[in-house]
């Protein structure tokens, strides 16, 4: 395990502009993840919260800025950062089973060329056990509910057994049991010195789940532990006025309000 | 039925290449990019001409590196209309391919008097007479023979990384896979199989072979290595069947129309039309094993 000590900064994003055509996604963002949190990227529609966790790992072209993984550049220290992606962005219905899917976590050990054994095929079921779905090892993934999906993918990242875990939207649509079991994931990971950064759209959630957080529309407008950042204001500044989103946003600051105080009564 | 040599070594080229061809037509289906192979077939064009102007013959390696060549400037050059021009991959390929095809027609057109090229050739090949060899072995059963090989052994060894850069290329990508360089692998690997079979079964088999026995195993199977084997099968089936169904039904049709012969029927091309009727078949069987699963459960939930 590393300690803060020798990597003060897990992932630091600096000056980071990155354009589709003429349209710019994510303007001079400067973000950092401190160790062994649980750290949430919110903010409105379109406002760049998977296109910064895509940049950083080069999955879009970056215009200007740079991005470090432990003080490296993302290339020399791939097997430490597992990503989980927005679970539309496969095809559910490709011929692959959940295990198989779990498994693919571990390619990059395996290197090219070599088949999936069943050293790594038991590892991929392990991490099935730990998301809740020790029985759907062999189901072809269309047949798994889109909570499952998600899980299947969460367990894929925990078979990467890396230091840094970035999520895009992990609880978006998913059911109540799901939810649950990735919160409780999350939680073991942080209690085992990992830290995990989460796109994340539910306001209501952050004060509960997250330690840390992140207040993004296209330019990072606060960062910080979710007990200074995550307030009225802040959330003014990131969302506009817009009045639904205001009132959400009251309620969240509320919650955030009771959940520490009940922190601090502890 | 009037059974030769000739028929023997016409099926097993047609077997080899039809089965050369579904291979990487599998891995091109789960990239959506099944089209490709259509596009390939009319890009290699400028490709074989563009070789031939250079080297002057109609040598075999030439001509494959033409059409290589013209394979990869197609992926790229579609890669590229998509990124630049925010399209849709479909209708940047079909963009792609469509001029590439005319550039092609222009130099051959420049070209005419240098060399011959069959239309009916192009799009139906030759299995017939390409069989016809001084050689114990046709010449075309060797390179169909060894096609089928090359893209097997491919296949065998990328079939992990093939799997992850179709189902997550993102995710390829971050493991250090470049999902973008598998692919175009593949290209080059379906551009080489498309000009090997092109000389001999003609555009339409390849085309067809590409993406039919893939879309009817995709209806039968959830398994990734049965889809492989059952689209080897089909394809194998077609070939066989299809060069069946090309002396028979020739006699057939004639004496439809008072004659005892209707002539040449193209195998090729009759293999082509098999893989078709495979595919039907395979569509009525999932429809109707599907209509009974639900006629089923509907049962089952009225009784409980």
């Amino acid at each position: 395990m590393h300690t803060a000590e020798t990597t003060p900064l897990l992932l630091a994003v600096r000056d980071l502009n990155v354009a589709y055509q003429s349209k710019v996604v994510v303007w001079d963002a400067d973000f950092d993840a401190p160790f062994g949190q649980l750290v949430a990227i919110v903010g409105p529609n379109g406002a760049g919260k998977s296109t910064l966790i895509k940049a950083a790992l080069g999955l879009v072209p970056i215009a200007s800025g740079s991005v470090r993984f432990f003080g490296l550049p993302y290339a020399e220290v791939r097997h430490r950062v597992a990503y989980v992606p927005q679970r539309e962005s496969v095809d559910w219905d490709f011929p692959v089973s959940a295990v198989d899917v779990v498994a693919m976590g571990l390619y990059r050990r395996l290197g090219w060329c070599l088949p999936v054994r069943r050293r790594e095929l038991d590892l991929a079921r392990a991490a099935l056990v730990k998301v809740g779905l020790a029985d759907y090892a062999s189901r072809q993934i269309s047949q798994l509910s889109g909570g499952q999906q998600q899980r299947v993918f969460l367990a894929r990242a925990l078979a990467q057994d890396a230091d840094l875990y970035l999520m895009d939207e992990p609880f978006a649509s998913v059911d109540a049991a799901t939810e649950r079991a990735i919160v409780e994931v999350l939680r073991e990971l942080r209690a085992s010195g990992r830290t995990v950064v989460c796109v994340h759209h539910d306001l209501p959630t952050v004060p509960e789940y997250f330690d840390h957080v992140a207040l993004l529309n296209m330019r990072v407008v606060a960062q910080g532990p979710v007990s200074s950042t995550f307030t009225a204001e802040n959330l003014r500044k990131t969302y506009g006025a817009r009045l639904t989103l205001l009132e959400e946003a009251a309620q969240a600051v509320e919650r955030a309000r009771v959940s520490l105080q009940h922190r601090e009564e502890r | 039925m009037n059974w030769t040599g000739l028929d023997t070594w016409i099926v097993i080229t047609g077997v080899l290449i039809c089965m050369a061809c579904a291979l990487p037509g599998t891995f091109l289906m789960l990239n959506r990019q099944s089209m490709l192979g259509d596009g390939i077939s009319h890009a290699v064009l400028p490709g074989l001409a563009v070789a031939f102007l250079l080297t002057n013959s109609r040598d075999i390696f030439p001509m494959a590196a033409g059409a290589v060549a013209a394979g990869v400037l197609t992926a790229v050059l579609t890669q590229m209309v998509q990124r630049f021009g925010q399209v849709e991959s479909g209708a940047a390929l079909g963009v792609v391919f469509c001029g590439l095809f005319a550039v092609g027609l222009i130099l051959i057109r420049v070209a005419s008097d240098k060399v011959d090229l069959d239309a009916d050739c192009v799009l139906y090949g030759s299995i017939e007479t390409a069989v016809v060899d001084v050689n114990l072995v046709p010449r075309v059963a060797w390179i169909s023979g060894g096609l089928l090989i090359f893209n097997a052994l491919l296949i065998a060894f990328f079939y992990k990384e093939l799997r992850l850069a179709a189902f997550d290329p993102a995710l390829a990508t971050t493991l250090g896979f470049n999902a973008n360089a598998i692919r175009l692998g593949l290209t080059v690997v379906a551009s080489v199989t498309t000009v090997l079979a092109f000389e001999s079964v003609g555009s339409i088999l390849v085309i067809a072979m590409l993406v039919v026995p893939a879309a009817a195993a995709s209806l039968l199977t959830h398994k990734l290595h049965w889809l492989l084997a059952l689209a080897l099968v089909l394809a194998a089936a077609s070939a066989v069947l299809g060069h069946i169904g090309a002396i028979t039904l020739r006699r057939f049709v004639g004496g439809l129309f008072g004659q005892s012969d209707l002539g040449a029927t193209s195998s090729a091309a009759m293999m082509a039309v098999t893989a078709g009727v495979l595919f039907l078949i395979c569509w009525l069987v999932t429809a109707v094993r599907q209509f009974a699963n639900r006629r089923r459960v509907a049962r089952d939930s009225h009784r409980s």
